[in-house]
């Protein structure tokens, strides 16, 4: 059984190293953006005093989700994460989830919209976000490196391809929902098609698309830790730098605000979700 | 030119049509079909016509093919075979883009299960016809809350579908169809939902509009009392198939086969009623002493009618129609003596309904109802006997 082995890592090796010889281009394009956008959100960010900072999104929780519960306790969460030293690995945190997930959004519900409308993309689709959610989420780190080196651009990417399924998955699934009665009444009185989706499918789906991009939000956050160990920075870069050093305080410390940011990212995305209800 | 006209249309449910339809042409029964090919037969070789401004209701027994019908119209469901023209025009020949634009153009549409959008307003429901068609914003939201009016919801327009109860539910998807100014309208068991009293007032009120709307109406209703208040016509389905097509007192009074029969005898009431139970009392009389043909003229006029009686000393004398009185008075006659006609049928207070069905079918004035004294005590008019016996009917 061993005597020949079925080349399927040669394959992809060889795929990624021919991806990487001809689209370098792409790859590069992909990373000055992705790269810019990253430093600035940060920089915007770091530019605010913390406290102010931690007002706005106090604030914004407030403002969404229109319970002082989630206000407070993102207030002293927050205020607890700055005052355990960890500021700065938070924000980096936010802006890489920030940014992957807007990059997961906007690949995605495209996606899922296709996969709704058209069965044959629904059927070559779906087989492939069953894999894709199968796979270990460290196995996107792999082919992330070659493309983009260490550093965050990598993790961004490998956090997208992760994140992304359940934004397909939610949209296609919230558009398949809506009611046929509607659809044909939509029909009846001569809707184009993207009449149909912008007046009726989008519409009624935004509570399952919002569970979805929810979804997303989680998914990356989780990956945006793992991605320390290919030099994404943040709060899992310091659990990563805790690990190495031997410094069990200071990991369960950034592991705190990393359910911290978790809890508040949820929390947040649930109220904009369920309010179209 | 008829307004719609369905010719031979056929929609089998499955995937190989073919092989049903050859079954179909053999004779064999939906039921008999089902059970050896799986293919369902929603409607098999239905033929028939609405001219414009004209209700036709189509009746039947659940599962007769009534909505799979009214849907091969505008093609929401997709013939097997057979053609559908509107205005000479054969839908089953347009392309996708031109079934859109001509079903704009030519289709309101009121759903058996409503079908209103859940995260659009009344309003916002009421104008989404328009609002595909781009129509001004302005002048869509005064043509919706035009028809929220028409449909007594004025007030709601604001509220969401879930905060209104079935019945107004089923009043903004008819205002939603209103508000198009389409031709045709397809209504399937528009009124199902509502409670008898409204049911009566919503009847009431598309036959209103219907005087100056005009409009081609296609009503699916499963209660008989409903198709005979609203219908110029109606069709019975029964299985898929056309068993009887005719006026209401056609398929009241020689019911094609025996589902007809059973479908009608809840209102053999016909048999039951009497002329007393359903006549009504004259708008307007005119009294031979006092009534010349300018006085007797205004009468009518006023009250919307083309003849009237004419009583003296108590009993009834005789008929003036509107025409002779203008005559009359042209010639300058004072009295009514010769314009007065006797060329009128009157019945007696007990006389069955179902006699007075060929009467007034002949008869372009109402029947006179008189007592033993032959004394004017009621009038019949076409309406109010279908109305009569609609209203004692079952439902
Ligand atoms: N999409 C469909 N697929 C398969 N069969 C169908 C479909 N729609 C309708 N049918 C079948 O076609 C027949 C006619 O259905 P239809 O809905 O036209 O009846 P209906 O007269 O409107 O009944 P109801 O009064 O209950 O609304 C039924 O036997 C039904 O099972
Ligand atoms: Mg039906």
């Amino acid at each position: 059984m061993e005597g020949y082995k079925i080349p399927i890592g040669q394959s992809i090796e060889a795929l990624i190293d021919l991806l990487v010889d001809n689209f370098s281009f792409i790859t590069k394009a992909f990373s000055n953006v992705t790269e810019s956008g990253i430093t600035i959100l940060i920089n915007i960010m770091m530019f605010f005093p913390p406290w102010l900072l931690i007002l706005f999104f106090a604030g914004l929780a407030w403002f969404f989700s229109k319970k002082e519960g989630i206000a407070a306790f993102t207030l002293i969460g927050l205020v607890l994460i700055w005052n355990m030293g960890l500021w700065e690995p938070t924000v980096n945190t936010i802006a890489l989830v920030l940014i992957s997930t807007m990059f997961a959004i906007v690949i995605g519900v495209p996606l899922g919209i296709m996969a709704a409308l058209n069965d044959i993309f629904y059927k070559i689709v779906m087989p492939i976000l069953d894999f894709m959610q199968t796979m270990p989420a460290f196995v996107y780190l792999i082919p992330a490196i070659p493309f983009f080196g260490l550093g965050p651009v990598a993790a961004i990417f490998s956090t997208v391809v992760f994140s992304t399924p359940p934004a397909i998955r939610l949209t296609c699934l919230g558009i398949k929902q809506v009611p046929e009665e509607l659809v044909e009444a939509a029909d009846a009185f001569g809707s184009t098609k993207w009449q149909k989706l912008f007046k009726l499918q989008l519409p009624i789906a935004t509570p399952t698309i919002m569970a979805g991009i929810n979804q997303t939000i989680m998914l990356a956050l989780s990956m945006v830790v793992i991605a320390a160990m290919i030099g994404a920075k943040g709060l899992g870069g310091e659990v990563w730098k805790a690990i190495q050093r031997l410094q069990p305080g200071r990991g369960f410390e950034a592991g705190i605000g990393i359910v911290i940011v978790a809890i508040i990212l949820d929390r947040i995305m649930q109220r904009v979700g369920g309010k179209q209800e | 030119m008829h307004k719609i006209s369905i010719e031979n249309l056929y929609k089998i449910f499955g995937p190989h049509p073919e092989k049903a339809l050859r079954l179909l042409e053999q004779g064999k029964t939906k039921d008999e079909i089902m059970q050896n090919t799986k293919h369902g037969v929603g409607v098999a070789n239905a033929s028939f016509y609405v001219d414009e401004g004209e209700i036709v209701v189509i009746m039947g027994l659940s599962g007769s093919g009534k909505s799979t019908l009214v849907r091969c119209i505008n093609r929401l469901i997709e013939p097997t075979s057979g053609k559908v023209f509107v205005d000479n025009e054969d839908v089953t020949a347009l392309s996708e883009e031109e079934l859109r634009v001509f079903r704009q153009k030519h289709f309101g549409m009121v759903f058996q299960n409503f079908a209103l959008f859940p995260h659009r307003t009344v309003l916002q429901n009421v104008e989404y016809g328009l609002e595909i068609q781009q129509t001004e914003p302005q002048e869509r939201k005064e043509r919706g809350m035009q028809a929220i009016e028409q449909v007594g919801l004025k007030g709601w327009e604001a509220s969401y579908p879930s905060q209104l109860s079935g019945g107004m539910q089923q009043r903004v998807g008819l205002a939603r169809a209103l508000a198009l100014d389409a031709d045709i309208m397809l209504m399937d068991e528009a009124f199902s939902a509502l409670d008898p009293l409204i049911r009566r007032d919503m009847q009431d009120e598309l036959l209103m509009l219907q005087e100056e709307m005009q409009k081609t109406i296609v009503f699916i209703s499963h209660d008989l009392d409903e198709a005979l208040r609203l219908g110029d016509r109606i069709i019975l389905m029964k299985d898929g198939v056309i068993v009887q097509e005719g006026t209401a007192e056609e398929i009241l009074t020689s019911p094609a086969n025996d589902y007809v029969v059973r479908f009608v005898e809840d209102v053999d009431m016909s048999k039951v009623l009497t002329a007393e139970s359903v006549m009504v009392k004259p708008a307007e009389m005119a009294y031979y002493k006092t009534d010349g043909p300018k006085s007797a003229l205004r009468k009518m006029k006023t009250a919307g009618i083309s003849s009237i009686f004419v009583r003296k000393d108590r009993q009834l004398a005789g008929m003036v129609t509107a025409a002779d009185a203008a005559e009359a008075l042209k010639r300058g006659d004072k009295t009514l003596e010769h314009v007065m006609t006797e060329n009128f049928d009157s019945v007696a207070p007990d006389t069955p309904a179902n006699e007075l069905f060929p009467l007034l079918a002949d008869n372009n004035y109402p029947l006179a109802v008189v007592n033993e004294k032959n004394k004017l005590v009621g009038i019949i008019i076409k309406g109010s006997l279908l109305a009569g016996l609609a209203e004692r009917g079952v439902s």
